[in-house]
């Protein structure tokens, strides 16, 4: 029978199947974090076990730590702890692990694939939502919770239902100004955040095959904020040139070439769900609200909750102003911002930083505002040095910043003030996401440089 | 994990649709190593409002939250469902909950249970009209039952069977050890390992 691509890796990690039970699937690939894990680690300790494949596991430190000064012990008591804490559990349990000052520490979504460990068609989980990025391999990966992660470290399995599946064709050619972060903005403001539940999106269309990995990954990062279970595009040359030569790419290439070539949906699999979107008609797009799905072009005005007939949406749409303080009808390139910051799972990686260099180039960011740089992983900030990123970004003003997590959730130093607004080029607007009482607009770097320049919402064509 | 068969208790109406975990436990409650001392940071920003639903008196004892539509969505932190739980919560009802949450909460013990649009609204407007109306919950049943009206919910045997046993999923799956060991025999040689460090 004809097979999706989610389905044939499914297929291939059942390690046992019963009826009226989930399956029991195998996992090739453990990442962990501080901030998940610690509860698992105790619940282990608690029933006597071990960690079964400690080969399979990688961890390493990036919700916490603090993106200056990264030599000084971590300042706030409470953070210190659960990384010692982490630290601790990971040489207890003969674990690798990545920590602060480290070349391979950094979010753990950048951490993976810049190690080539993500590879196509692996079962791969984190205690992280965002673990959908590693999909942009051609791996099925989800975030799970804590008791899976103790389940995981315990066993290599989780029992899990089989996901039913959407493809997501983007046909046509983007046009100039508009990114992956476009693409996904767009399709999440179209299915909305519950729009992709229980499914896994799998990306298709020649505007997904004319994305560099960097791209996939950022549109395979936000599958969760439409509620999907995972993301996933399948591998071709372009996943197989970002792996070849990184430390954990197969020794014998070729062999693992081969198995990677077929992980293709079949051309006549059955999608539980089809879109299509048009390429041609995407442009940058900005959130005006407080979930990823109350987005729009730039080009447009913060939208008139009275107009929308939905009862449901229109108070949420309501609500989302109030806490925005936005006012409806005011266009979105109106919109003054406090804090520009890049970086993230999302967008913190080479070509992220590169991006919104070219349009920082030369140019100083407005005196209305500050900006953030911070790279995914302390790889990328070295490489982002050797190509002279950062003298780019100093120049014009920003700040150039250790790797980290940093200022896309408020569990470290770096955070929104309360009212203040950002121009953020990571994947969550969540009230008080950034800090508390703090407004986020979720943008793509392009949009992020040009809005560094203005002082409001703006895109590159507007310089 | 203790057991769920049945539950009655009172109900709380959250009139809020596409709640977040960021809001059920903001991201400075992550720091704890714990499971437990999450109850205060519950909704955290929304209870320094005085007429946030949990601040009402009328409410504070209930045990059955009423919730809107996507509940749960956003972050995979359980210390969701630990806060939920810690405050006293045994069941949270919505017309749909966001998958990472909801597997959370069946692992945990937290029944999570899926009623139609409808019936969220007709119990909203039940418990505002009797904020001490007995809502029982059975598991055994499948049901949500107050004021003699009774609607049934889904949930697959599986987990119904092991939350009513209390089972812990590992403890179960390490059963299944010899087919796990069978598997890794014949798993691909290709596949990355992560040590030894390369
Ligand atoms: S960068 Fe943000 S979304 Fe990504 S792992 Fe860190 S906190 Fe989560």
């Amino acid at each position: 029978m004809a097979k999706t691509l989610a389905e044939k890796i499914w297929q291939e990690h059942i390690v046992r199947t019963a009826a009226g039970e989930p399956d029991l699937i195998y996992i090739d690939l453990h990442l962990i974090h501080e901030v998940t894990s610690a509860q698992a680690f105790d619940g282990l300790r608690l029933a006597g076990r071990k960690v079964r494949r400690p080969d399979l596991t990688i961890a390493t430190e990036d919700h916490n730590t603090p993106t200056q000064n990264i030599d000084k012990p971590i300042a706030d008591p409470v953070s210190k702890l659960q990384i010692d804490t982490l630290r601790n559990n990971c040489a207890e349990f003969g674990l690798r692990i990545h920590s602060l000052g480290d070349i391979d520490q950094g979010i753990v979504h950048v951490v993976g694939p810049q190690l080539g460990l993500t590879q196509p068609g692996m079962t791969i989980v984190c205690g992280d939502s965002h673990t959908s990025t590693h999909g942009a391999f051609g791996a099925l990966a989800f975030g799970i919770g804590t008791s899976q992660v103790e389940h995981v470290l315990a066993t290599q399995t989780l029992p899990l239902d089989p996901p039913k599946t959407m493809a997501i064709n983007v046909e046509g050619t983007l046009q100039p100004g508009v990114s992956a972060k476009d693409i996904i903005l767009a399709i999440i403001a179209q299915i909305g955040t519950g729009g992709g539940q229980g499914y896994v999106l799998e990306y298709r269309g020649s505007a997904i095959r004319a994305l560099s990995m960097e791209g996939r990954m950022t549109v395979c990062n936000m599958s969760i904020e439409a509620g999907a279970r995972a993301g996933l595009i399948a591998p071709d040359q372009t996943t197989f040139d970002y792996i070849r030569g990184r430390a954990h790419a197969p020794e014998d290439f070729d062999a693992a070439l081969a198995y990677w070539s077929t992980l293709q949906s079949d051309t006549d699999a059955k999608f539980d769900v089809e879109i299509t979107i048009d390429a041609e008609t995407l442009a940058p797009f900005v959130t005006w609200g407080t979930n990823p799905a109350q987005g729009l072009p730039l080009t447009g005005a913060v939208p008139d909750p009275s107009l929308i007939a939905d009862a449901e949406e229109r108070g949420a749409a309501e609500r989302a102003l109030e806490y925005m303080d936005l006012k409806a009808g005011t266009p979105l390139k109106k919109i003054a911002i406090d804090t520009v910051f890049l970086g993230s799972c999302t967008n913190g990686r080479i070509e992220d930083l590169r991006t919104a260099a070219t349009i920082l180039n030369g140019k100083k960011i407005s005196s209305s505002l500050r900006m953030l740089v911070v790279p995914g992983s302390a790889r990328v900030r070295l490489q982002a040095e050797a190509e002279g990123l950062d003298k780019v970004f100093i120049e014009a003003g920003a700040e150039w910043r250790n790797a980290g997590c940093s200022m896309c959730l408020g569990m470290n130093p770096d955070q929104l003030a309360p009212g203040e607004r950002s121009a953020s080029t990571s994947n969550r607007n969540f009230e008080g996401r950034q800090g508390k009482g703090g407004r986020t607009h979720l943008v793509s770097p392009l949009v992020a440089a040009a809005t560094a320049i203005r002082g409001t919402l703006s895109s590159p064509a507007d310089l | 994990m203790e057991k769920f068969i049945t539950h009655t208790g009172t109900g709380v109406p959250l009139r809020r649709s596409n709640v977040d975990t960021d809001q059920i436990i903001p991201a400075l409650w992550l720091k704890l190593v714990t499971r437990t001392g999450y109850e205060d940071g519950l909704f955290g920003a929304w209870r320094k409002d005085p007429e946030f639903v949990l601040n009402k008196d009328e409410y504070k004892k209930g045990t059955i939250l009423i919730a809107g539509l996507d509940f749960g969505t956003g972050s995979s932190r359980e210390h969701a469902v630990w806060a939920l739980q810690n405050y006293g919560f045994r069941v949270v009802i919505s017309p749909r909950f966001a998958d990472i949450f909801r597997g959370n909460s069946l692992k945990a013990g937290l029944l999570t249970v899926i009623l139609p649009q409808e019936q969220v609204e007709a119990l909203w407007a039940a418990v505002e009209a009797n904020p001490n109306l007995e809502i029982t919950v059975s598991l055994e049943n499948r049901s949500v039952s107050y004021d003699g009206v009774s609607v049934g919910f889904e949930l697959d045997d599986y987990t119904r069977w092991r939350l009513m046993e209390g089972l812990d999923d590992i403890g179960l799956t390490l059963k299944q050890t010899e087919s796990i060991d069978e598997y890794e025999m014949k798993r691909s040689p290709l596949k990355p390992a992560t040590l030894p460090a390369r």
